[in-house]
């Protein structure tokens, strides 16, 4: 689609050379402050993650009995060797936000990139070879999508085990079957254009139809949807941590550290706020980019 | 619209072989022995193993098996709690009442503020409010509902005092359970006091379970009304010197709410991932709760059935949202 409304814009205005694909997708997207706010809050949580053992000021392991529940540095009793307070058994919470954003980053690459690649692949053998394939394909996405997701990926947690791989094996396949469907639906409306029929004309074999012809034309969804991907794959794999399901303590995630500081609710306020708040914001920054990304890459909604 | 029901309804056959596939094969992937997993015993001796083998019929082939299982299903036989050594379905129909009222009073309240809200925002495009309203619902959508959870908890029950902690009642009242909704019963046996107490146990949980359906619902209300007022007829209607809010109330909204009532029937699915987790903070004692004990007491019997059970339900609702959406919109039905 995004290929048809470009040639159009072409063709309406021939004397000028049409810009460069990625700076007129940049003009829009900048002019979506939400997006860019979503984009700068995760280059700054990616920089910490990549970074996270040169900035955290402590190891995300390292207990201290003698700063058990220290509040953060502006409450009373606060100071700064711990700036975000310490945990029940003495670890800077900061430094575990810090490795947490590290792991939460992993959840969403591993999660995206395994839902996507399989996504896309079923997607296109779903669209090529309709008949059988497609219906034994599509009908079992519709399985997967009836049973609520937390609940399958529990189940599948259950088979697995619990444990942060197993948790994100979880929930790529729960997530899988958008990718599926978006695929399928974006490739049986291209495979109906006339470039396809050419390419076909031309001899082009099947994985060059597939790939190579069809799946750029595609790739605008896809990329909406793997930025969504990222926040849901976050949320998800913190669901099943605090469930404890997911990442096992002592390791620094942050649904995990949310699990582990339910019993201090009365006593120690940030223990239970803070990894909180870095899920909300960072699922919400890949929330804010999907969006501006959408209405970036969507011609239909460009004026 | 007779040959729309008969496609749809069949549509449901296949998808409930594959959930009572997933939920069969669940005891089989489940590492160790099925036997000893769908008994909860540990080193069952040789003779019993083989008796219970016989009995479950693991002896026979896994497609006669999944027959077998099938035709238990049908006979509402899901097997019996490791734990407990109550059949599954029983307990499953003891809790399931107090997760449909946590629902059912989440959607209410999603739809009380979600639904103004969208209309508001749509009418008074690109305001103070609009924004607002589009960022609230955004922060919402994005929310980890379990720790907004333990928010409110901090906030309501242990700063304000308001709030009780989890629970569904205070153990002070005993109330007849003729519906299994305790709001109802509470009203039904004529105790203020437990109506009372039932209410502000309900409260914080509906606020949690309804956080993420009504950013939907406002979000979506809020796009159907945009489309929905550039149309011609809104047009005729203002030209014909309507006064605004019949415009809006009435020939707008009516329009705008077809894409609403699909987005809500979507959102069932969605709050049953959330009844989990809220169940699991509030110790609401629902069939989500139900499940996740069910883990960590490796109940398998019980996560078969359950999940079994909550898919079921998921898939009846999803089909009679379909129907009614067909009853409301004779475009969907005559397309298929």
């Amino acid at each position: 689609m995004a290929a048809e409304a470009k040639t159009l814009a072409a063709a309406v205005v021939p004397t000028q050379t049409p810009p460069h694909p990625f700076v007129e997708f940049w003009g829009y997207f900048k002019r979506n402050a939400g997006a860019v706010a979503g984009l700068t809050l995760i280059v700054i949580v990616s920089l910490l993650a990549i970074f996270a053992d040169f900035v955290a000021p402590h190891s995300p392991f390292l207990t201290n009995p003698d700063a058990l529940l220290r509040p953060p540095f502006w409450a009373e009793g606060g100071s700064f060797v711990y700036p975000l307070g310490s945990d029940a058994i003495g670890r800077d919470i900061l430094s575990r936000l810090i490795h947490g954003a590290r792991l939460s980053l992993l959840i969403g690459i591993v999660v995206v990139s395994l839902s996507l690649v399989v996504g896309i692949a079923l997607g296109l053998v779903a669209s090529f070879f309709r008949g059988l394939t497609e219906i034994a394909i599509m009908r079992l996405m519709d399985i997967m999508l009836t049973l609520p997701s937390l609940l399958l990926a529990i189940v599948i947690v259950a088979i697995l085990g619990p444990g942060l791989a197993n948790a994100m094996f979880a929930v790529a396949i729960v997530v899988l079957p958008h990718y599926v469907r978006i695929t399928r639906a974006v490739a049986l409306s291209e495979l109906s254009k006339t470039y396809v029929v050419a390419s076909r004309m031309c001899g082009a074999g099947l994985p060059r139809l597939m790939f190579s012809t069809v799946l750029p034309n595609c790739m605008a969804p896809l990329i909406v949807q793997a930025t969504l991907g990222f926040s849901t794959a976050i949320l998800d794999a913190a669901a099943l941590g605090f469930l404890g399901l997911g990442a096992q303590p002592p390791t620094p995630e942050w649904g995990t550290m949310l699990a582990d500081s339910r019993e201090f609710v009365l006593r120690a306020w940030w223990v239970v706020t803070l990894p909180g708040i870095a899920i909300l914001a960072t699922v919400l920054a890949f929330n804010l980019l999907g969006d501006g990304l959408r209405d970036a890459l969507d011609p239909k909604l460009k004026r | 619209m007779l040959r729309f029901i008969f496609t749809r309804v069949s549509l449901i056959i296949p998808t409930f072989l594959g959930v009572t596939l997933l939920a069969f094969l669940l005891i089989h992937l489940v590492p160790g022995d099925p036997i000893e997993t769908l008994a909860g015993e540990r080193g069952i001796d040789p003779v019993r193993h083989a008796r219970l083998r016989a009995e479950y019929g693991f002896d026979r082939p896994l497609l006669v098996q999944y027959g077998f299982y099938i035709a238990h299903v049908l006979r509402g036989d899901l097997g019996i709690s490791v734990i407990t050594h109550q059949p599954v379905i029983g307990e499953f129909a003891a809790l399931f009442p107090a997760t449909i009222e946590l629902a059912i009073s989440a959607v209410l309240f999603a739809l009380i503020i979600g639904l103004p809200a969208g209309i508001i925002a749509a009418v008074k495009r690109n305001s103070i409010f609009d924004h607002g309203v589009m960022g609230i619902s955004l922060t919402g959508y994005s929310m980890p509902i379990f720790w907004w959870g333990l928010l409110l908890i901090i906030l309501f029950s242990n700063t304000l005092h308001w709030t009780p902690v989890s629970g569904r009642i205070s153990v002070a009242y005993f109330v007849e359970p003729v519906t299994g909704f305790l709001l109802v019963d509470a009203l039904l046996s004529g105790q203020e006091g437990a109506f009372r107490s039932a209410l502000s146990h309900l409260i914080l949980p509906m606020i949690v379970l309804g956080t993420v359906p009504l950013a939907v619902i406002a979000r979506m209300t809020r796009s159907s009304m945009l489309e929905v007022l550039n149309e011609d007829y809104i047009r005729t209607a203002r030209a014909k010197g309507l006064p605004p809010h019949w415009v809006i109330g009435v020939h707008a909204l009516r329009n705008a709410l077809i894409p609403v009532v699909t987005v809500i029937g979507l959102q069932v699915g969605v709050l049953f991932t959330g009844a989990i987790l809220t169940e699991t903070i509030f110790s609401w004692p629902g069939v989500g709760k139900w499940l996740v004990e069910s883990i960590n007491r490796r109940d398998y019997p019980v996560l078969q059935g359950g999940a079994l059970l909550l898919g079921s339900v998921v898939m009846s609702v999803n089909l009679i949202v379909d129907l009614l959406y067909g009853l409301i919109n004779p475009r969907i039905r005559h397309t298929r």
